[in-house]
């Protein structure tokens, strides 16, 4: 019980990581970003390729991955997301769009990198298992949640202690009477973009010891679980995500442990639950449309 | 019947079914004309219910799938005739969409998701081995018994004809008018007396059931398959890009949609599957930045009225 709760919180935090960006771009711009899962996926081989190639421990191709999908970020932001948003209903075409995106993806790194599955040995992020309140845990685990941690208090330095954090909340708030003050919306909106493409990447370098081998169609199942976390934790709230992350986390491993064979079911029941009782997620105002 | 709906009958729905009649005498390759009546049938439901209310179901394919294990199971445990099975699995369909209609108080984006996540659950318990006695889980089922081509061809291209016949009601009634004034703004249409709840949940429900008797068709067509295939989340997306592509809301849209992305797709698509989804995908792409009120946008743009 200790055990799973443990792994869980741990798992979790890795989770974090996973919805953070998704939940970063919804949150300043109002689109769905369905290739998330699918970035996460290129970051995963781009992981790969570099310790394949060039030998390079995951720890060193992390920051590497991160500044190249932030810089990948920019010109697809102003290519895409301006056009879309002047459309009446951006929300539901940004889903369709987003879809479209991930078939490209999914078709070029098949192209590329063949549809094989691709791992990277885990022992190379430690041997051994990391001794945690006396129960053992992988050392790529507790290696991925570090991660993931500091990735979670970047993103809340950016938010409230940068001068353009403060123009993107104040664009998630209100993007109108952002724009009528007089901030530059589409220059905060690309730098929010960007970030959600880098932590995808990011999250993307651990997902070779997380989540098994990889493939180039991994991204679906990434998308609905990234989903999961980020509707717990309130839709449009990038800190919310570590609680839903948690509250995935280690439901996900209580079921693993003591109802295996149902334990798929978790991610969806969990969404549809809290979207029904609680629409605005856990950490969520009561603020609703009509 | 006024003067308009009398054309949409004759230029739009007669032509598509008699077609859908025709076709085999002309061409051999039955599943893939089945596999086209099942995705006009199939995108027409979805336009009932995102073109005429905004509800964009992702797991539309959900109510797909519970038809068609509502069909396999009503032959496998009740021995029911494929008719009578079929006629179980629109209810089926139907049962679930009102244990789903909760899912219509979110919006936006809130409810494609929770749609998907919807559809996901009930294939997870349909596929679970632990239902194996039931559902013979992951192993798919198998209903050599009452396969029937040409039977199960004519089905399809009946439920073809109704939802197409639906459609037609729908643009050219007061209720149709009513989803279409909720659509654009619910607050404005309840004050003016329309009943929100009510239109919404009628338009999922027939939605669902369209999809249900599409998916009992389908199982009785194929007559052996696996749950993936009745719960392929891309049979979902494919109805919703051919709506899209055609234009949502109108009857003649997801037609164009379905005839030429469906056309191309069988063109190029089986011999080699990743051009032909980068080309996909890239064209899904376009028409949304370029063309978001789709093909027929090209001409309702310039005043023509589209059926």
């Amino acid at each position: 019980m200790l055990h799973a709760v443990l792994a869980g919180l741990v798992f979790g935090c890795y989770f974090t990581l996973v919805g953070l960006g998704l939940n970063l771009v919804f949150g300043v711009m109002r689109i769905v970003n369905l290739a998330h899962g699918d970035f996460l996926m290129l970051g995963a081989f781009s992981a790969f390729w570099l310790f394949t190639l060039l030998g390079l421990h995951p720890l060193v191709s992390a920051p590497i991955v991160l500044v190249a999908f932030a810089l990948l970020g920019f010109p697809l932001y102003y290519v895409v997301v301006p056009r879309l948003m002047r459309a009446k209903n951006s929300e539901m075409l940004s889903i369709i769009l987003f879809f479209g995106l991930q078939q490209m993806i999914q078709a070029l790194a098949t192209i590329f990198f063949g549809s094989s599955e691709r791992s990277i040995p885990g022992r190379i992020l430690g041997i051994g298992p990391f001794r945690l309140f006396g129960e053992a845990l992988p050392k790529a685990w507790v290696f991925s949640a570090a991660v993931s941690l500091t990735a979670v208090l970047m993103v809340y330095v950016y938010l409230y202690r940068t001068r353009l954090g403060m123009l993107t909340r104040a664009v998630m708030v209100s993007r109108e009477e952002a724009v009528a003050t007089g901030i530059d919306v589409h220059r905060v909106c690309a730098f929010a973009f960007a970030i959600g493409l880098a932590l995808a990447g990011l999250a993307g370098v651990f997902a070779p010891f997380m989540l098994g081998s990889i493939t180039p169609a991994i991204g679906g199942d990434i998308d609905i679980a990234a989903f999961a976390v980020i509707v717990v934790g309130t839709l449009g709230n990038p800190l919310g995500t570590v609680l839903g992350g948690l509250v995935y986390g280690v439901s996900l491993m209580l079921m693993q442990t003591y109802l295996s064979s149902w334990a798929n079911l978790l991610p969806n029941l969990l969404l549809i639950a809290v979207l029904l009782l609680r629409p605005t997620g856990l950490l969520g105002r009561s603020v609703r449309r009509a | 019947m006024t003067r308009r709906t009398i054309a949409e009958l004759l230029l739009v729905v007669l032509p598509t079914v008699a077609l859908a009649i025709a076709m085999p005498f002309l061409y051999s390759n039955e599943l893939l004309l089945f596999n086209f009546v099942m995705f006009l049938a199939l995108s027409q439901g979805l336009n009932v219910l995102y073109g005429f209310t905004g509800f964009l179901p992702f797991g539309y394919v959900g109510f797909f799938g519970v038809g068609a294990y509502g069909f396999a199971l009503s032959v496998m445990h009740l021995n029911a005739p494929p008719l009578l099975a079929l006629g179980l699995a629109g209810t089926a369909s139907l049962l679930l969409a009102l244990l789903l209609s909760p899912l219509l108080r979110l919006s936006g984006a809130y409810f494609a998701i929770a749609s998907l996540a919807a559809a996901q659950a009930v294939y997870e318990v349909i596929a679970n081995p632990a239902l194996e006695d039931i559902t013979k889980g992951p192993y798919g089922v198998s209903l050599a018994g009452v396969y029937a081509p040409t039977a199960s061809y004519a089905a399809a291209v009946a439920i073809l004809a109704c939802v197409q016949l639906a459609m037609v009601w729908l643009r050219n009634s007061r209720f149709g008018l009513s989803l279409q004034a909720i659509r654009e703004d619910p607050v404005s249409a309840a004050m003016a007396g329309v009943s929100v709840v009510r239109g919404r949940s009628i338009a999922w429900l027939i939605s669902a059931l369209v999809a249900g008797l599409v998916g009992g068709v389908f199982a009785w067509h194929v007559s052996v398959f696996y749950p993936e295939a009745a719960f392929d989340v891309g049979t979902s997306i494919f109805a919703i890009v051919f709506t899209l592509f055609g234009g949502a809301g109108t009857t003649l849209g997801p037609l164009l949609g379905v005839l030429l992305l469906y056309g191309v797709y069988n063109l190029i698509g089986i011999t080699v599957p990743q051009y032909f989804q980068l080309i996909y995908g890239t064209l899904i792409v376009l028409l949304v930045l370029f063309l978001p009120n789709g093909v027929v946008s090209l001409l309702t743009r310039r005043g023509i009225r589209v059926p």
